[in-house]
């Protein structure tokens, strides 16, 4: 038998990011014991990074707004892809759950009234998002942080799960490493939450940091649970292009929402040039009447710049395709052009962007009160993910397995709205974690084999068993697995590219079964890649299978061989699972029909 | 393509020392990509922490060419071409490999600092009215990202160790952030003077310069504090009244 030590709790939840945090402050409020594992120190994770804000309707800046105007947008920014429960639910406790984070010690910028002050964003239909500058995310992390270390939570900084562990068909915890010395731990739980964020590692371009390699959505597939949505990547269309070193690092959508004007190398406000007929009656016809929707004219209709995602990164490629991008392969970004509409713009610039301004200043070395950012589309979000129950998060197939934040599916269909992430991981991290705690009170312990922890043991220890010269090394081998993704499932896709990705997608997985690393177990990050690497090529598969399978173009995914939206696909999710021979299968299932008031609702939102 | 010198250090808590590698920088790189360069290419179980890539998370703190910085935000081109560039953990906390130190102090002295507590909220909804001139103060505070920097070149701690009573600065800077929140009810001026040991501060303004994210640390969150331990702890007409009241100290 292999030696770990071996820790018992009503709930484990697996990633410390704002979706981890909520749902491990709630169970533990609930009662349950809590053990939080976080593959870095805590509050690190990629909530951090959040910049623009969290969207909830508290209808403090523009008093239209409603629950109902924030669940239509979702829904119609998701192309009606979404589980629409969920995105009832969000809206609906989206406004509490932002609340209570100043009662938890968090400070958001206010209105002159002295309430928590909104901004701007992509396909919000009213000023929606509370933030505090550009930093929101952090805010957000770091209150969770501070409320969650006094609530009887244990935090394992550093240690990573490579296996979830099943007692019958009921998840029954996890096994997992610390990075430290690569000793590794039994987490034996009535209840586990998967809170592990994103898969943008396995893209070359991408917002994402290292953390990111899928564990939660390949770990629950292996474990039986099926994934839904994987055909949808977000690319968020500004990243930095420039220098290359900092190629993909994310510029907040919140200088759109300040003003911020995209154009091409021929000082063409583009985005003007083709508005989605979704979208047609709520933009604006003239720059003038943008700008008077930026500074809060209730008249006003919204730039184009603030359409979804999905559309202006496809904008932003076309331009650089047909010629006319920046120097560097983006397109412009200007909030220096303010300084015609407001006197100290330099400012008002530093004072709502301050990060950006450092961001670019440090590391670009420009001056976005003075001069235009380079930008361009970089992976930054997964609609696709875990397939959930909308109320409890729990996995459709795995009893005691949860999902929260962005490594489940279902809130934002086919494209997320910016702000919607973080208010996402608020509401059903909060949902998960209860659910969570119900259910590690209403079932009995659970038993794990002794066979099943050594041959997990074994199999996070074998790369060290073998010969680490035989291939390029686990760092070449996912750059190969990046350009792989980036150029035949990345921002436009096509069958052929796709059919080869699938192909050779195989011939890494063989490789990386085989690769060896040198070094010890003591804090040996080659060795975790190797891991890592494992769940990344699950998860590209899966991205790559789905996109293959939607032939059209929808929301975040686009087809070359498909390039119109096709209604029959408009009621259709891509669902995702390991068959009985090891293979991953993909089915279509039709969308559960809406109720008719929320039916209502869209129809009244236009 | 150019290159540089790289020293890194590289060892565990029985010992370690600076190994040379020669490295290709390209345009713009930041010492954290030449050390994934080193990793990828010619050191792959190099340990190193980093996480954001962009200044926001406070992971990748290192000592670069003796200075704290966060090796995400520091410029090759920055640093003089004519000799290496040296890359050492932050001296303050126990090495656990390489570029990687046992922080896990920070977190243990945060965890015992007595919490947030908010006054009842003002409105139906739960929610509290706050002037934005009145939030800006505590926010500048907010901005800290837990790099530990300001910790690292602090001579109580990095000089004298005194880890077991004083807290160091970023946690005078999580006191104030409480402190000066509009809504926050709680009293914790006479745990500065005793367990976080603010009085061995002598404002040297070390924090200060090394912060990342400009936080200023000394002026703005310590000596606020320190005023506070002293209005309340040595202001002698209140040491009079409490005599008299026979309230003590």
């Amino acid at each position: 038998m292999t030696q770990h030590q071996v820790l018992e709790y009503d709930v484990i939840v697996i990633g410390a990011g704002g979706a981890g945090l909520r749902a491990a402050i709630e169970a533990a409020t609930k009662g349950a014991s809590v053990g939080l594992i976080c593959k870095s120190l805590l509050g690190k994770a990629h909530t951090v990074m959040a910049e623009g804000g969290v969207a909830a309707a508290l209808a403090n800046v523009d008093d239209r707004d409603s629950w109902k105007v924030h669940f239509a947008d979702t829904m119609r920014g998701g192309h009606y892809l979404n589980a629409w429960r969920m995105a009832e639910l969000h809206a609906k406790e989206a406004p509490e759950r932002v609340r209570e984070l100043e009662g938890w010690g968090a400070l958001m910028d206010r209105t002159p009234d002295g309430l928590i002050n909104q901004r701007n964003f992509g396909g919000h239909a009213y000023p929606r998002l509370a933030h505090v500058g550009d930093r929101t995310g952090l805010e957000m992390i770091r209150t969770l942080q501070d409320h969650g270390i006094h609530e009887g939570i244990d935090v394992h900084m550093e240690v990573t799960v490579s296996k979830l562990l099943m007692d019958g068909g009921r998840c029954a915890g996890a096994l997992a490493y610390d990075r430290e010395l690569g000793r590794f731990k039994v987490f034996k739980a009535k209840a586990v939450v998967m809170a592990t964020g994103g898969i943008g590692r396995a893209f070359l371009v991408t917002s994402n940091s290292w953390e990111y390699t899928g564990d939660g959505h390949a770990l629950a597939y292996q474990a039986g649970a099926e994934l839904v949505d994987m055909e949808f990547v977000q690319f968020h269309p500004t990243g930095m292009v420039w220098p290359p070193s900092v190629r993909g690092i994310l510029v907040t959508e919140g200088v759109r929402g300040e003003g911020g004007i995209l154009k091409n190398s021929e000082g063409r406000r583009f985005m003007f040039d083709d508005i989605p007929p979704l979208y047609k009656e709520s933009t604006a016809d003239t720059p003038e009447e943008g700008w008077r929707y930026v500074i809060g004219d209730r008249e006003a209709r919204r730039p184009p710049e603030l359409l979804t995602r999905d559309h202006v990164a496809r904008k932003i490629v076309k331009e650089v395709q047909e010629g006319r991008g920046s120097p560097h392969g983006g397109a412009f970004l200007d909030i220096a052009w303010i300084q015609e509409h407001i006197k100290d713009s330099e400012d008002h610039i530093k004072k709502k962007l301050p990060s950006m301004y450092h961001q670019f200043k440090e590391l670009a070395g420009i001056d976005i009160t003075k001069e235009p950012m380079e930008v361009g589309p970089t992976t930054h979000y997964a609609m696709g993910g875990i397939r959930v129950d909308p109320d409890s998060q729990m996995s459709t197939t795995v009893p005691g397995l949860f999902a929260a934040g962005e490594c489940a599916a279902g809130l934002h269909g086919a494209n997320r709205l910016g702000g919607n992430s973080l208010s996402d991981l608020l509401v059903f991290g909060k949902r998960a974690g209860g659910y969570a705690a119900e259910f590690s009170a209403e079932n009995t312990p659970v038993h794990l084999q002794d066979e099943q922890i050594d041959l997990a043991v074994h199999e996070a220890l074998s790369p060290l068993e073998r010969d680490p010269g035989a291939d390029v090394g686990p760092y070449r081998l996912q750059y190969e697995l990046q350009q792989l993704m980036q150029d035949k499932a990345g921002i436009a896709r096509e069958e052929g590219g796709l059919a080869e990705a699938l192909d050779e997608l195989q011939q890494l997985k063989t490789r990386a079964q085989a690769m060896g690393v040198g070094g010890s177990r003591e804090y040996n990050p080659g060795w975790h890649t190797v891991l890592d690497l494992q769940n990344l090529l699950t998860v590209a598969e899966a991205v790559v299978m789905a996109s293959d399978a939607r032939k059209e173009s929808r929301g975040a995914h686009s087809r070359l061989d498909y390039l119109d939206k096709d209604p029959e696909w408009g009621t259709v999710n891509l669902v995702l699972k390991k068959g009985h021979d090891g293979e991953m299968e993909l089915r279509r299932e039709g969308i559960s029909e809406i109720p008719k008031e929320l039916r209502k609702i869209i129809e009244e939102q236009g | 393509m150019k290159t540089a010198t790289f020293k890194v250090w590289q060892g565990n808590s029985d010992g370690g020392e600076l190994e040379t590698y020669e490295v290709e920088v390209d345009q713009g790189y930041v010492v954290l990509d030449a050390i994934h360069r080193i990793q990828a290419e010619q050191a792959n179980d190099l340990a190193v922490r980093w996480n954001c890539k962009a200044g926001k998370c406070g992971s990748c703190s290192a000592e670069v060419n003796g200075s704290p910085k966060l090796m995400c935000m520091t410029r090759v081109d920055e640093l003089p071409a004519d000799k290496p560039i040296t890359v050492e953990p932050m001296r303050t906390f126990p090495v656990v490999k390489d570029l990687v130190t046992d922080v896990s102090w920070n977190y243990e002295v945060k965890a015992s600092i007595k919490r947030f507590s908010p006054k009842t909220a003002d409105h139906e909804d739960g929610s509290w009215s706050m002037d934005q001139y009145d939030v800006e103060r505590p926010q500048e505070f907010r901005k800290c990202i837990e790099c530990f920097l300001c910790q690292d070149v602090c001579h109580v701690l990095r000089d004298h160790q005194l880890h077991d009573r004083f807290a160091g600065p970023r946690h005078y800077v999580y006191v104030a952030n409480m402190e000066m929140n509009p809504i926050d009810t709680g009293d914790r001026v006479a745990e500065l003077r005793e367990e976080l040991g603010i009085g061995y501060c002598n404002i040297t303004k070390c924090c200060t310069k090394v912060c990342p994210e400009g936080i200023t640390i000394t002026d703005n969150a310590i000596i606020p504090l320190k005023e506070r331990v002293v209005d309340q702890s040595y202001d002698p007409l209140a040491r009079l009244i409490k005599l008299v009241k026979g309230t003590g100290d």
